[in-house]
């Protein structure tokens, strides 16, 4: 009983390994925001004409839903007023332009890279992984782009995509995600500064995983990059996303836009190990992650499938989901978030089912901690169009002590009577007597707390690309520690 | 020196006195029975002796191998050779039967200074555990206990046993739930296991079980006391007539106690 409590307690304390700065000299913008900021982050960016005019259009937007004071304030997450004029908006190691190898990149940048367990060196990549190594506000490199090439694949930053492809960015920029879609979409595009580009062309199926490292360094900026991947027609890409940041006193606000699009038959693995800096103990300092995700599966028989494990950020506010407008198109979601001490998580999923014999899963394990708030939010659209549609929703929330909370918001709605729905559902306690059973068996307490957890999320987990399970399960391990004892 | 040794043990439970002074030495190579009506405590002194921390001790000690067992977290104890088989198993969803087992086994093996057995090494040794209990290679890799019937549930637990190989064994009501064969073939696993550097605390209601392993001592626990202990001849003893003799002998001699 009491002793229990305690190992329950005990197992949320543990320390951010991530939280280093590297002390780098870095190029910024003045502080604040206005159509200046954004022309003078358009021309760092040597960007065509179409792009600056992009970014106003969505700056006018942004400006006109600040002043109406429209940020979004339904998500059941707490935070005070973000002064919007007191952000840095780009940030970027100052370095060579134009690095044609590694070797001219900054031995600093190489090393927190290494630090962070990714290495970017020619003769210690991962194998079969290829990285984009986003530092602040820029991509700082790429690998494996030349063997990607052979295939016709284009796998870089942002920036040189619009450099080099701009007919592609042009053809599909914002289609997903257009920059009236929410708040924090329009400001990501009108200040957005780079991101990871992927074109994987017709028939091709990428070789290996691709992935892109983000990492906040600079105090008092905020990260707004922007992805955007396109299968082609039969095309298939596994593609994965990292993250972390120092440990700092102020919270920092990410805003990212991601925007998936498969055409016919393609499909898309889409995987995060989201681990940005939590706040610590008290509540103090993190990330506010504020993120829109969106997949649309244009082509008949397109599959776009969504791996998330958010166990950082301050607050979480992300909904990564699925247009499913090709027939027979397939949106999955398979989510684990973890909040403990004083985070905060408001996440789920969106699936729109427009084409026939649409499916879409979605599989969502919350776990709360310490005075952890978790909320899955998820909403199934079954439009009138979508004969045939079919939805599977499993959202199963654990507790870990009492002081942390679980909430589940399913909203569904549907315009089709042929569409057959299904919803489980489940809150649950991590209990002592499996605590003292896998002790009985020899396993420390929070070890028991561990393989708990890790038996809980293990459907989310085997979604994700071998190597990359094993991490979030340490890492999950690592979020938890302390919260027994 | 006795493996296990307990002395005037108290124990409560929520305010409650559960265990009212409790004298028991169990020395290496023996297996002792514990009978006693529902309620009687002996969960409680097997949960005690697996160091659960609800349980707490209010008086006596118990040395184990020497050492201070109640100075022990259940890890420890676990580590250092104590083993129960749940009168409830757990089940544990998401987690496969046989890696728990691995891990639970390299922790023990951690503990002691051994190296740890990756699954190549692991798993022949498994195999040959679940055929001696007769289980199906199907249980590898389900969830711990999930969805395993009653019988199964015990038999797990035996397997868990064979494969940890502790030095004192506490059985809480291993029989209940088993069918006949089961009871025969899980009787067989425990037989195996008799060594004479192991014990066993085999706890249980009906002589059936004893008759398959045989007891070398029969305690039988009344309201948190024991208050008979003899050879096997007592488990035939209680068949017959119940617990009310056991009471009213030692209401006789004991003062009783509110
Ligand atoms: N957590 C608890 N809180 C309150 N009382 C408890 C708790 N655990 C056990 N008890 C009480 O302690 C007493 C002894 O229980 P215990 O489980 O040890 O009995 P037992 O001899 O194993 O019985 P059975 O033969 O039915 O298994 C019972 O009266 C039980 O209700
Ligand atoms: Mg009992």
């Amino acid at each position: 009983m009491g002793s229990s409590t305690e190992t329950i307690r005990d197992l949320t304390q543990q320390d951010y390994k991530w939280g280093f700065v590297t002390d780098i000299e870095s190029e910024r913008v003045p502080r604040g925001l206005t159509e200046d900021t954004i022309r003078l982050i358009s021309a760092k960016k040597h960007e065509p004409e179409f792009m600056l005019d992009w970014r106003l259009r969505a700056f006018r937007h942004w400006a006109s839903l600040e002043k109406a004071q429209a940020e979004p304030k339904w998500a059941n997450v707490h935070y005070g007023p973000i002064d919007y004029q007191d952000i840095i908006y780009y940030s970027a190691p100052k370095q060579k332009p134009n690095l044609k190898s590694l070797n001219e990149l900054d031995p600093e940048i190489l090393r927190t890279y290494e630090k962070l367990g990714i290495p970017l060196a020619e003769q210690q990549r991962l194998a079969g992984v290829a990285v984009d190594a986003v530092f602040d506000s820029v991509s700082v490199a790429t690998t494996f782009k030349e063997k990607l090439g052979e295939l016709g694949i284009v796998f870089c930053s942002f920036s040189e995509a619009v450099e080099k492809y701009p007919e592609l960015v042009k053809q599909y920029l914002g289609t997903v995600v257009p920059h009236t879609d929410n708040f924090f979409a329009a400001l990501n595009a009108a200040v957005f500064s780079d991101g990871s580009f992927v074109y994987v062309p017709k028939g091709v199926r990428c070789p290996m995983e691709l992935s892109t490292y983000f990492r906040i360094n600079a105090a008092e900026t905020g990260q707004f990059e922007r992805t955007l991947i396109i299968a082609d027609e039969g095309a298939y890409v596994s593609y994965l996303e990292g993250c972390t940041a120092p440990i700092r006193d102020e919270n920092q606000l990410h805003a990212a836009v991601v925007e998936l699009i498969a055409l016919d038959n393609a499909q898309i693995k889409y995987s995060t190990v989201q681990n940005w800096y939590p706040g610590d103990k008290q509540g103090r300092g993190g990330i506010y992650n504020f993120v829109t995700k969106r997949g649309k599966c244009a082509g008949i028989n397109s599959k776009i499938s969504w791996t998330q494990v958010e166990t950082g950020s301050a607050i979480t506010w992300k909904y990564p989901g699925c247009i499913l407008q090709g027939d027979n198109s397939v949106g999955e979601f398979y989510s684990v978030a973890l909040t403990n001490n004083y985070q905060q998580a408001d996440t789920g999923t969106k699936m729109i089912h427009l084409g026939k014999n649409t499916r879409s899963t979605i599989v969502s394990k919350g776990i709360s901690a310490g005075h952890g708030q978790n909320t899955y939010r998820g909403m199934v659209k079954i439009l009138k169009g979508a004969t045939g549609a079919r939805n599977y929703t499993q959202c199963d929330s654990l507790l870990i002590g009492d002081q942390c909370g679980a909430h589940t918001f399913p909203y569904i709605e549907v315009k089709n009577s042929t569409a057959r729905m299904e919803h489980e559902a489940s809150t649950s306690k991590i209990g002592e007597d499996q605590i003292f059973y896998l002790q009985q068996r020899g396993l420390k307490a929070e070890e028991a707390v561990s393989m708990i957890v890790n038996g809980f999320c293990k459907q989310v987990f085997r979604e994700l690309p071998m190597e990359f399970a094993v991490e979030a399960q340490k890492l999950l391990g690592i979020s938890l520690e302390g919260s027994v004892g | 020196m006795s493996l296990l040794q307990i002395r005037n043990l108290h124990a409560q439970v929520g305010g409650h006195e559960i265990l009212k002074g409790i004298d028991l030495t169990v020395n290496a190579g023996e297996v002792h029975s514990i009978m006693g009506p529902n309620g009687s405590g002996k969960s409680t002194l097997a949960q005690v002796l697996s160091r659960h921390q609800a349980f707490e001790v209010t008086g006596g000690e118990i040395l184990f191998n020497g050492k201070d067992l109640l100075a022990m977290k259940p890890e420890e104890a676990a580590c250092e050779g104590v083993f129960m088989a749940f009168q409830y198993p757990v089940e544990i969803p998401g987690i496969g039967n046989a890696y728990f087992v691995r891990t639970a086994l390299n922790a023990i093996r951690k503990y002691r200074g051994l190296d740890e057995l990756d699954a190549m090494d692991f798993l022949p040794l498994y195999r040959e555990k679940m055929r001696l209990l007769d289980m199906d290679e199907k249980f590898m890799n389900r969830s711990v206990n999930e969805g395993f019937s009653g019988g199964e549930k015990k038999r797990n637990e035996i397997l868990q046993m064979a494969m940890l190989e502790p030095r004192l064994a506490i059985l809480d009501e291993t029989d209940s739930g088993l069918d006949i064969d089961a009871l025969r073939i899980v009787a067989q696993g425990v037989n195996v296991m008799r060594s004479p550097e192991r014990a066993m605390i085999v706890v249980t209601h009906y002589q059936r079980l004893l008759n398959y392993i045989a007891p070398d001592f029969v305690h039988v626990l009344v309201d948190g006391r024991i208050l008979r202990s003899g050879g096997p001849e007592l488990a035939l003893e209680l068949e017959d007539k119940g617990y009310g003799w056991i009471e009213t002998e030692a209401g006789q001699i004991a003062p009783a106690s509110a």
